[in-house]
């Protein structure tokens, strides 16, 4: 009887592989095969010039070679890095901020489900849309510019797009905007996760806010901290559609706003195959290991 | 009297949090504001420069919009049906996949577990040039197909499904249910699913926004003019010589672009708040 009620456990069982076999056979067509065919890519000389295709014929690591000895990639890794701290700063300190006066015990507030979910709306828009928007807003005929001179800010309309500054700016500006929401809301839950009698302790010894926040809190919250960051540094690689239509992918004013994935975009187009998939596994590699860090502080269970 | 100054030192740190949260939603609404203000405004009112008030000229942009060059109402229903197809596939075949995982004892469970959370951080982008390559020796180069069918296998839609079995689905039922001689699948799609709710609510939405707003590797898929999704056509419009366009119909087109986004948000947002801590896992 022992063995009988053993079968149907078995012939259940059977049931877990069949409910798998949708993703993983999706998974395999869609992903892992175009995975390695685009590091096979990489050893490949095959580009075209004009209507003429050169290769594919086997070079080696000679797309490396030449990928990491010209100025361009770091260029553009720096160009990338530089816009997401520029969205990322101000994105983290707004959200501990936010996140602290929502989860603090003594504020209160009121109206907590309208601002958040007025600072999540901007996650959901279509950041080609936004970036189309700003790119007409801050146009050097546009309304702000029409704005700032009308209220005396500014003596002449200033072309933002022009100024690498600016135009960075506006790129790590709209980051933040997309993004500080969904922090606030991360940074919360983990915020809520600490044990109340540790604040009640600290009230007792007469800490005030200030030091609960920098003396508790902040270390308290490391591990979520850490997370955030390197997730977000994994989305900030993947920087595409903001600078993308605020350029029309030139990545003006000379190719400072040039990202990453907007010279992949290019290497695609011009079906560049060999160069495209060394900067394909170049981006894999280092997101790859940022992927790791994560999982490291996501395993040590502090964070949960 | 220690508590009293107490009290009014709270009070006064509530009010700067007041004003401070107000400052930052319209920090976040403004934009907005400003968008739907110039969609209902004419170019030439537009070219005069801005004003803070909605005009008449709405309905006007939006017919000179549809009867415009682009062809902006194929756009929509092209991103509607890509959209609504990629999100009823991504829920589904999650939750089964997460169900699998969470309902069975099989030899390679944990392999498969934990394979499927390594590749949960692999943005498509790096995957996309032979992604590209194969659909066209599959012949599905400028196809929808590519762009919905890899939905059913979503890693992070999954990991959220199965935090949210973990909580909420006992086993028990499900031996109830084998008991009365329920099939395996009858169970899946007539028990699990219909409790599954919820997740699915906020995973729905979230898949439709996600492809509502893709346009990467759409616009290396598709080609023909016809066939693109909206982002696609943003892109078209900036791409384009812009001093020449009529700005009244620019704003309308990205005004309806997010539209529909903006609609489903107000209805559900409690819920997708609540979403966005529950899994923690966004892209």
């Amino acid at each position: 009887m022992g063995k009988s009620k053993n079968n149907k456990v078995v012939s259940y069982n059977k049931w877990g592989y069949i409910f798998l076999l949708p993703f993983l056979i999706t998974y395999t067509i869609f992903q892992l095969i175009p995975l390695f065919t685009t590091i096979y890519n990489s050893f490949f000389e095959n580009y075209r010039v004009g209507l003429m295709q050169v290769g594919p014929n086997f070079i080696g690591l000679q797309n490396y070679v030449e990928l990491f000895s010209t100025p361009d990639i770091w260029q553009y890794l720096a160009n990338t890095m530089i816009m997401w701290a520029m969205g990322f700063v101000p994105q983290i300190l707004l959200s501990l901020l936010l996140g602290a006066w929502f989860t603090s015990p003594s504020l209160r507030l009121k109206g907590q489900q309208f601002f958040k979910t007025v600072i999540y709306l901007p996650n959901l828009i279509m950041a080609s849309a936004f970036s189309m928007l700003f790119f007409t807003l801050f146009a050097n005929e546009g309304p702000i510019n029409s704005m700032l001179v009308g209220a005396g800010i500014l003596s002449t309309n200033y072309n933002f797009l022009f100024h690498t500054f600016s135009a960075r700016a506006l790129v790590g500006f709209m980051n933040f905007l997309m993004w500080f929401g969904n922090t606030t809301i991360l940074l919360m839950s983990g915020m809520l996760g600490i044990d109340p009698s540790i604040y009640e302790a600290a009230e007792i010894d007469g800490a005030s806010s200030n030091q609960i926040f920098f003396r508790i809190t902040l270390p308290l919250l490391k591990p979520i901290l850490v997370y955030v960051m390197v997730t977000s540094l994994i989305g900030g690689l993947q920087m595409f559609d903001v600078p993308q239509i605020l350029t029309s992918g030139t990545g003006d004013p000379s190719r400072t706003t040039m990202t990453l994935i907007m010279y992949l975009n290019k290497h695609l187009y011009s079906k560049n195959f060999g160069m495209g998939g060394a900067l394909s596994v170049f981006l894999f590699v280092v997101t790859a290991i940022l992927s790791v860090i994560v999982f490291k502080f996501v395993n040590s269970k502090e964070v949960k | 009297m220690g508590n009293k100054s107490e009290t009014q030192m709270n009070q006064s740190r509530r009010i700067v949090c007041y004003v401070v949260l107000v400052l930052v939603s319209i920090m976040c609404l403004f934009w907005f504001y400003l968008l739907f203000i110039n969609a209902t405004r004419s170019n030439s009112e537009l070219s005069r420069g801005f004003t803070p008030f909605f005009s008449t000229h709405g309905l006007e942009n939006w017919n000179n919009l549809v009867h415009g060059t682009l062809p902006i109402l194929n756009g929509l229903w092209n991103s509607f049906f890509i959209a609504i197809t990629t999100s009823v596939l991504t829920v589904y075949f999650s939750t089964m996949t997460a169900y699998a995982i969470h309902a069975y004892d099989f030899v390679g469970k944990k392999t498969i577990f934990a394979f499927i959370l390594g590749v949960m951080m692999i943005p498509t982008q790096v995957t996309v040039l032979g992604f590209l390559q194969l659909i066209g020796k599959m012949g599905l180069d400028d196809s929808f197909i590519p762009l919905i069918i890899p939905g059913i296998a979503a890693p992070i839609v999954f990991f959220y499904m199965k935090q949210y079995m973990e909580s909420t689905l006992s086993m028990s039922l499900i031996e109830a249910a084998r008991i009365d001689g329920a099939g395996e699948f009858f169970i899946f799609n007539s028990i699990v699913f219909p409790l599954m709710k919820p997740a699915i609510a906020v995973q729905a939405i979230f898949s439709f926004v996600t492809s509502w707003n893709n346009y990467f590797t759409p616009s290396l898929v598709l080609h023909t003019d016809t066939k693109k999704t909206l982002p696609i056509l943003i892109a078209q419009l900036r791409a384009a010589d812009w001093l020449k366009f009529d700005m009244g119909q620019v704003y309308m087109m990205i005004a309806f672009s997010i539209a529909p986004v903006i609609v489903v948000y107000l209805f559900m947002s409690r819920n997708i708040v609540g979403g966005v801590s529950l899994g923690g896992v966004k892209e």
